[in-house]
């Protein structure tokens, strides 16, 4: 732990309220910018309602693209959320308590923004509902066909959605209370209904903590399934070679901490940065994090490498062909380059000097790297294998993206970077309540000639 | 009825021409819009059968080689299990049928279709002026955004069994033609009941030349091919 200020909850309140109660004027503009991004994707959707999915730059033998690829992508990044608040909670880690709920609130938005992707990418939006839980057909005794991935997706997804929104409301209860006691007219009604009466006896704390423990708990398994169920949209598919591999699950649940936590992490940077939240988001705990990323990364090479060799070592004629194409031709070669320098080959090597761990702008580089090679990778996954689906040669083909394709995609990020943005503004991002437990629990050891911070482990 | 059919079909390489009357045929039987040439570039032509050409061997001794390419009707279809709203499902006389109204367009199927012979509707289809009053009325016209395959001409398969039970007899081998088995020029496409032991489409299943493509995934296709006899082709190259 380094030297810094001592923090009083008068402090911790100012501070971290500070977004809340007195939003700078900047703060509107990029606001005002992110909501252009989406409406100009909401434009572009309805575009492609009006005009049909042609628009789309899908083909034949390619009929699923860069929708289903960014669809992939923020699934991936939801995972953060529930793999550190959830299981840094369990383990009592110290170091989690700034990045828990910025976690979850990236969680929250990537899930919902992954979720409205189906919409984008099926020939009927309008009729989605019939493969989707709440809105299944009974009415006419038809029911969705639950063999099929499609039917998986939308139940673990809204299932993940629903347990990531409890534990976020959970948890800010304690923060609402701070907030209703702060503002005054219309927001403090608002506020004073959603902390639920909270009065911060120690009956209320008990319950709440149990509650959050239990709430991590349960949650875990349905962080796994998830994107199991994700890979199984692929690994069900036996006329797509590449895409049948047995290790597809735990591959793309690895992949998903690999990127989610590198998401957390360019959203602290970046939150630390507008904020100025040096003394809460500490250069400890991007070390502490870039440790962790280091781990699940060489985890996620192994399963990458694994994949490959498994699916070359067969020495089947068109999965050969397939990982051809996806490592030595034309385009993919060069995306394949770039996929594994920034998913892995720079970033890890540079994590391991404590230098770069501390250093705020360069943690937030290389996360941001690792995140393009992880859309990299699912591009890789998915575009090259529809393109040679089986070795009859007269139907491979190609895909470009069309213009369409990218305003959505670039409308995704905007749309997600607008919801923890608009959180931010009515809520505290970084919890008050953890924080104040963080300050309350730290002892001083004496190193030389200073007292230096050190925390408890609580028991 | 409570006869049980499956109808396949046999298709004999050694007789195709890739003379693509049957394409032909099967657009104007099934409503298909006309493919233009921007449809194929932009690999979005729709063709409920195709015929795949492919080249063999080295120039200057190079051959075609045509496979007539259509839904292969598989007893054990990937492509069903994989819809979630059942738009595609199997019925009891073996055939892979679409839903229309009932299809989303995710496309799942197409993906798991190792043919490439489902059909997504990308746009709203169009037909010229001139072309409106051929549309065929026993089928239905497809809407933008979902998909559609070949059905064995399942219109020309119920119309026939009505008949057949108005006229109180039964269906026998050769009354139900599709569009291309009716177009092909030297019979390469053969229709039939498979169940149906005198069948000639089960005589042809029995034929020595007879193979199916990418059985090796299992999925029981119904479509049986005949291999092309090659009198030039190098010691067993070809069956």
């Amino acid at each position: 732990m380094q030297l810094r200020p001592a923090l009083t909850e008068r402090d911790i309140n100012r501070d971290l309220l500070r977004p809340v109660l007195a939003t700078p004027i900047w703060f509107y503009f990029l606001l005002g910018g992110l909501a252009i991004g989406v409406c100009t994707a909401i434009g572009g959707f309805a575009w492609a309602v009006n005009h049909g999915t042609g628009v789309y730059g899908i083909n034949r033998p390619v009929m699923w693209g860069f929708l289903l690829v960014n669809f992939v992508f923020w699934v991936g990044i939801s995972h953060a959320g529930v793999m550190l608040s959830a299981i840094l909670r369990l383990s009592n880690a110290e170091w989690r308590r700034p990045a828990t709920r910025a976690a979850e609130v990236l969680t929250i938005f990537a899930l919902g923004t992954a979720a409205l992707h189906p919409v984008f990418h099926t020939g009927r939006p309008w009729r989605i509902y019939w493969s989707m839980p709440p809105g299944y057909d009974f009415g006419r005794g038809i029911w969705p066909d639950v063999r099929s991935p499609f039917v998986w997706d939308p139940t673990a997804i809204s299932t993940y959605l629903t347990g990531t929104t409890l534990f976020v409301i959970l948890l800010l209860i304690p923060d609402l209370a701070v907030l209703r006691d702060r503002s005054s007219g219309l927001m403090q009604k608002v506020y004073g209904f959603l902390s639920m009466g909270w009065k911060g006896n120690t009956r209320q704390w008990k319950l709440q903590i149990i509650a959050g423990f239990l709430l991590s708990a349960l949650i875990l398994p349905v962080f796994v399934s998830v994107h199991s169920i994700v890979s199984w949209d692929f690994a069900v598919q036996i006329a797509v070679e590449g895409w049948h591999a047995t290790i597809f699950a735990p591959y793309f649940v690895i992949g998903a901490v690999h990127s989610g936590v590198a998401g957390v992490i360019s959203v602290l940077a970046l939150l630390r940065w507008m904020f100025r939240w040096e003394n809460y988001i500490r250069d400890d705990h991007f070390d502490a994090l870039a440790r962790l990323m280091i781990v699940v990364a060489t985890a996620w090479f192994y399963f990458l490498v694994i994949e490959f060799f498994l699916g070359i070592y067969p020495a089947e004629e068109p999965e050969i062909s397939l990982r051809t194409l996806q490592v030595f031709e034309w385009p993919f070669n060069a995306t394949f380059i770039v996929f594994l320098l920034m998913g892995y080959f720079v970033p890890v090597p540079l994590w391991l000097f404590r230098r770069v761990r501390q250093n705020v702008a360069l943690m937030f580089w290389t996360t941001l790297m690792v995140n393009i090679g992880m859309w990299l990778e699912r591009f890789i996954i998915i575009i090259p294998s529809l393109m040679r689906k089986q070795p009859l040669t007269f139907s491979w083909g190609s895909y470009n993206p069309s213009p369409i394709e990218l305003i959505l995609v670039a409308g995704s990020f905007c749309l997600v970077f607008l919801g923890v943005l608009t959180f931010s503004k009515f809520f505290p991002i970084i919890p008050l309540a953890d924080a104040k437990e963080g300050v309350a629990l730290e002892t001083h050891v004496r190193v030389g000639k200073v007292m230096v911070p050190a925390a408890y482990r609580e028991e | 009825m409570a006869v049980e059919r499956k109808w396949g079909m046999a298709v004999d390489a050694d007789k195709c021409t890739g003379c693509q009357a049957c394409v032909v045929a099967c657009q104007s039987e099934n409503n298909i819009p006309v493919n233009e040439p921007d449809h194929f570039l932009q690999r979005r032509a729709i063709q409920w059968i195709r015929i795949e050409r492919y080249w063999e061997g080295e120039f200057p001794d190079v051959r075609a080689r045509f496979v007539p390419m259509l839904c292969q009707h598989c007893e054990n279809a990937p492509c069903e299990s994989v819809c979630p709203v059942f738009a595609t499902y199997h019925n009891n006389e073996g055939l892979n049928v679409q839903v229309y109204n009932r299809c989303i367009g995710t496309r799942f199927c197409a993906n798991n279709d190792p043919w490439n012979v489902r059909f997504f509707n990308f746009w709203e289809p169009v037909w010229p002026e001139t072309l409106r009053n051929q549309l065929n009325t026993d089928v239905s016209v497809r809407s933008r955004g979902i998909m559609e395959k070949c059905t064995f001409c399942i219109q020309r398969i119920r119309r026939t069994t009505r008949d057949a039970g108005l006229e109180g007899r039964e269906v026998t081998d050769g009354d139900v033609v599709p569009a291309c088995v009716q177009a092909c020029p030297t019979n390469a496409l053969v229709f039939g009941d498979l169940n149906d032991h005198d069948s000639q489409v089960a005589h042809l299943r029995e034929d020595g030349r007879q193979y199916r493509i990418l059985d090796h995934l299992g999925t029981e296709p119904s479509v049986y091919y005949m291999a092309k006899i090659d009198p030039y082709a190098a010691e067993g190259e070809h069956a």
